[in-house]
């Protein structure tokens, strides 16, 4: 292993260290204040490494093409793609990283005892992410996967109460479940082609279905729906859907954050990849059993979404719901003349609206937690009616909260919205105008319930919780430290929500990124 | 005269900049007050100007005033902040100059947060100001959608009654129109070989939308514009929202409401299914005039029954806005043979139900603020304790049924001068509506302003000298357009001239069922 293949895998083994690292910061400081400085210190680490990748490829983060740093010759080729694809989400997770560490800084003093294990399961987790992004061979896929899930599992159960533990086992049990099947898919498709790396893999289900292998081609459309549902668990997309609200309910909330946005877009970015790699050449309708997805996905989550009374299980479903808006633009890779010439070429066009969505929905739903994060810092509660009078004591949260809500349902001017009119822009040209027409009905419903929360917290009587915190005598929880949310929490908080808003009105240069990277997956036409 | 570079921009951004300095600095009701009148004073008189500089010639260009930035120039997506107007938009600019001034006189009376009502108030016109003169789609849908958390934060706020339930109707009806809108213009995009948002393209004949640059069937286009722009008018049957978002938002929401934001749905139409769709248009001509007679008769109807002086006007909206459908069903005739006279009246149309039903919600506002009831039949013989209000509302009244001499009377007329070619019986029967029209308003004005005068109303006292302000700026013009209508056909002429060209050259569509 030379150098060189160090310094490939560079940001995953900084940001894994920097896991252990903290936690053996643990054991030797007793100011435990520090952990969060050195962990968000540290992180300059993997971001610099990720940088310096990126200026190793010719033409840097706007250049086009699929070069990859990964040498034909060297040890970790054919698992691992250091391109332009792959280092654009290496970007999205340390950045969401550091700003949830940075609005956590209050909230991890009600963790006396587990604050150094919280920081490093993160980053581990994190170094599991990275990985996802750019493996390209199923086990260190699969390696990938667990990594990043397991070490969420421990922090879903961190708290000391029911509901902590009812996340964390839900996550776990589930999560096993959907690895099992995602096994299963892999194993079915190694079994068809022989190959464990993607390029293999595609290579063998190049041209029309076979019946000179056992069981014909079947088994292969059999694994990969098996390796879909697999990878729906962390897209948090219909059918694996059912742990998310449990989680999002009892975790803690800085985890569930870098849940919603970072474990969601590295899954897409594994998606995306499985799909560009040749499996769209293979004789199946993937449009259509992704675009049937994405219309099961937003309904369903949106309808759900309406009944809850707690903000976070709300935002569960409401997760679920945008990953259905997601999959609409990967549905639109594989139909159309607008999209693909019919030889396995294709346009920017479907791919860079999921990157370019992904990056909004990152902005707007890390504003919205973390908004809820230092409201629920100082009310002690998530129901949703108890949010009365947030806007008279705490109108700077309240207004931040408001502007994630509207940019939620997609209301200019944000990020989300521009995502959604790229995404609906991608469907129509892939001939899925009804896809395009389900999404906008369903941000209709998705406005009822998002706009009834800023309603309660401009318009309702001041709650007890509310008055009782101006008081300064609201009753203790567990989970809160009852130290009001401090500069940091409201710095992470003011950056998320500019970025909201600056993604919506100068929006160009994120598109040309996003456009850019995605021209490292196979079969993209360069523009 | 010729462009003035950033009239345009000012004249939208000033309230926003408005609203955006009493966040700021200032502090104190009666302050706040003052600012907004200033801030909507001269916004008024930059709309005047606007339209007074707007080229009336046959020479001009169709568009004036462009400002232009380029947003974003990526392959995938081209869009740019481009503001400008033309024959159909700059009395819409007026008109929201005008309403607006008076909307924050009306609201003198606000009480509690007065100055969070204001910022909302400003920015609720900046975002009709934008709707009426941004020329790309992206920024138009940009304010479209802008102009909603305003409004419902005004009616569920200062509201009255079942506010919140009539705020969230609101919402939701309007955001399920603007839903079919964005894919409507994502389908306009993408059918584009050339793909940009740029109106003043789609509106060249030559360069419009073409059935075989399609990418979804033009017809299905034309519909999902209508279902924004119908919700918006309001016509049957999606008119519910109307008169529940009327009767409990306070009076300046009412008056924006009414006056301004419905004006939005008549625009849309005129400018996106009428500019734009000329073939489908004439196509299905009989279906947008059959929902506009339907409009008129039922929302004369239901108005004759309605007690609450806001709710009457309320419904009484739905009445009048069918006729802009009925007017639009004017491109119906044979191929060939359109005239400007019906889409002229339906301009003229959502003119004048602005200035009128403004006069109205504003002089109802004043009597509720004094007489603390809406009910009609607690009313009556206010017309001997305040002269000023009771005129005024009985000159909004009879301009309302279409009395010569009175606005309402040249957008009715050109309606039904232009309706009646292509479809004689539907124009008929919409004429029945104004006949009940003169019910229903006669016998409200007759139970509230006059009859025997009642004690208990004794101690009122008329409109002060800076409530009639609005009453007198819309009354009087309402008889100036009474009086002179070519000060506005003659401008609307210069933007439906070349409309009406394009559906008389456009290839002749499937005949319409007459």
């Amino acid at each position: 292993m030379s150098p060189h293949d160090i310094f490939l895998i560079s940001p995953q083994l900084s940001m894994a260290g920097l896991g252990l690292l903290v936690i053996l910061a643990d054991l030797v400081f007793s100011r435990k204040g520090i952990l969060t400085w050195v962990a968000l210190i540290g992180l300059a680490l993997p971001l610099a490494f990720t940088l310096a990748q990126l200026d190793q490829l010719t033409g840097g983060i706007l250049g086009s093409g699929d070069q990859n740093l990964v040498a034909e010759t060297g040890i970790l080729h054919g698992s691992l793609a250091v391109d332009r694809f792959g280092l654009f989400f290496n970007l999205l997770v340390v950045v969401s990283l550091g700003l949830v560490f940075l609005a956590s800084a209050d909230y991890v003093k009600s963790l006396p005892r587990l604050r150094g294990e919280f920081f490093g399961l993160m980053l581990l987790s994190a170094s599991g992410m990275m990985l996802l992004a750019s493996a390209t061979e199923l086990i260190a896929i699969y390696v990938a996967l667990e990594l990043t899930t397991l070490p969420l599992v421990a922090i879903a159960a961190f708290m000391p109460n029911s509901r902590s533990s009812e996340a964390g086992m839900k996550f776990l049990i589930i999560g096993a479940i959907s690895s099992a099947l995602t096994l299963y898919g892999m194993a079915l498709l190694y079994g068809f082609s022989g190959s464990t790396t993607l390029d293999g893999i595609a290579l063998a289900l190049g041209g029309p279905l076979r019946d000179d292998v056992p069981f014909g081609s079947y088994a292969v459309l059999v694994g990969i729906a098996v390796l879909t549902v697999g990878i729906a668990f962390k897209l948090s997309a219909i059918p694996s859907q059912m742990w998310v609200p449990d989680v999002y309910e009892g975790a803690p909330i800085p985890m569930v954050a870098f849940l919603s946005v970072a474990s969601k877009a590295v899954a897409f970015a594994l998606l995306l990849r499985f799909l560009y790699s040749g499996f769209l050449l293979f004789d199946a309708d993937w449009g259509m059993l992704l675009a049937v997805l994405a219309a099961i996905s937003m309904t369903v989550g949106n309808l759900v979404a309406i009944a809850q009374s707690n903000i976070r299980r709300l935002l569960g479903y409401s997760t679920i719901a945008h990953a259905g808006y997601i999959l609409v633009g990967v549905a639109a890779v594989t139909q159309g003349s607008g999209i693909s010439d019919g030889n396995g070429s294709f346009t920017t066009l479907g791919p860079s609206s999921v990157l370019f969505y992904l990056v909004a929905y990152v902005a707007a739903n890390l504003t919205a937690f973390f908004a809820i994060l230092a409201i629920h810092s100082r009310i002690g509660s998530d129901l949703i009616e108890e949010y009365g009078g947030v806007f008279r004591r705490f109108p700077f949260l309240a207004v931040t909260l408001a502007l994630a809500l509207v940019a939620l349902i997609g209301v200019p001017p944000t990020g989300i919205f521009v995502g959604k009119i790229y995404l609906f822009l991608a469907a129509v040209k892939s001939e899925l105008a009804w896809l395009a027409l389900i999404g906008a009905v369903n941000s209709v419903i998705s406005a009822y319930y998002y706009v009834r929360i800023i309603r309660v917290m401009f318009l309702s009587p001041e709650s007890e919780s509310v008055a009782a915190s101006a008081l300064g005598t609201a009753p203790v929880d567990a989970e809160s430290s009852r130290s009001a949310a401090s500069w940091p929490t409201l710095t992470a908080l003011a950056v998320t929500a500019i970025c909201t808003v600056l993604l919506g009105v100068l929006f160009g240069p994120v598109v040309e990124v996003a456009e850019s990277a995605v021209t490292a997956l196979p079969g993209i036409i360069a523009p | 005269m010729f462009g003035i570079p950033g009239l345009l921009t000012l004249t939208v951004f000033l309230p926003a900049l408005g609203a955006l300095a009493i966040l700021l600095f200032v502090r104190g009701d009666r302050l706040v007050r003052g600012f907004a009148f200033a801030v909507g004073l001269a916004d008024l008189l930059l709309s005047v100007a606007v339209f007074v500089s707007f080229d009336r010639g046959d020479t001009a260009d169709r568009f004036q005033l462009i400002d232009k930035l380029t947003w974003i120039s990526a392959e995938t997506l081209n869009a740019s902040y481009l503001l400008g107007v033309d024959g159909l938009s700059a009395p819409m600019v007026l008109l929201t100059g005008l309403l607006g001034f008076c909307a924050i006189i009306a609201s003198w009376s606000v009480k509690e947060r007065v100055r969070e009502y204001f910022i909302w108030l400003l920015l609720l016109q900046t975002a009709v100001m934008g709707v009426f003169t941004s020329l790309d789609f992206l920024l138009f849908f940009l304010f479209w959608e802008l102009e909603l958390l305003p409004m419902y934060m005004l009616i569920a706020n200062w509201g009255t009654g079942r506010k919140t339930y009539s705020a969230m109707k609101f919402l939701i009806f309007t955001i399920l129109g603007s839903a079919f809108m964005l894919v409507a213009i994502v389908a306009v995009f993408a059918s584009q070989p050339s793909g940009s948002f740029d109106m003043r393209v789609l509106l060249e004949p030559g360069s419009m939308l073409s059935a075989s640059n399609a990418a979804v069937p033009l017809s299905l286009m034309f519909w999902l514009f209508f279902a924004a722009f119908a919700v918006k008018l309001p016509t049957w049957p999606v008119h519910t929202w109307l008169p529940d978002a009327h009767t409990d938002a306070p009076t300046a929401a009412s008056v924006m409401l009414a006056g301004v934001m419905l004006k939005m749905g008549g625009y849309g139409l005129l400018r996106v299914n009428v500019g734009m769709f000329p073939e489908e248009v004439t196509a299905f001509a009989w279906l947008l005039i059959l929902l506009g007679v339907i409009s008129v008769l039922y929302g004369a109807v239901v108005t004759i029954r309605q007690t609450d002086l806001k709710r009457l006007i309320a419904y009484s909206s739905v009445s009048h806005m069918g006729l802009v459908l009925v007017g639009i069903g004017s491109v119906g005739a044979a191929a060939g043979q359109v005239t400007g006279a019906g889409l002229n009246g339906a301009a003229m149309q959502l003119f004048t139900h602005g200035t009128i039903t403004g006069l109205l919600f504003v002089g109802v506002g004043l009597i509720y603020d004094k007489a603390h009831t809406r009910y009609i039949p607690d009313l009556g013989g206010l017309a001997g304790r305040m002269p000023v209000a009771a005129a005024a509302l009985a000159i909004a009244g009879f301009a309302s049924l279409g009395l010569p001499g009175l606005s309402g009377f040249v957008s009715e007329i050109l309606v039904f001068f232009g309706a009646f070619k292509a479809f004689p019986v539907m124009t008929i029967l919409s004429v029945l509506g104004i006949i009940l029209a003169a019910g229903y308003i006669l016998w409200m004005l007759e139970r509230s302003l006059f009859g025997p005068s009642r004690e208990r109303f004794d101690s009122l006292t008329d409109a002060s000298p800076l409530e009639a302000i609005p009453l007198v700026l819309l009354a009087a013009s309402i008889v100036l357009v009474g009086v002179y209508p070519a000060i506005l056909t003659e401008v609307f002429d210069t933007a439906i001239t070349p409309m009406v060209d394009a559906i008389n050259s456009a290839p002749v569509a499937v005949a319409g069922n007459r």
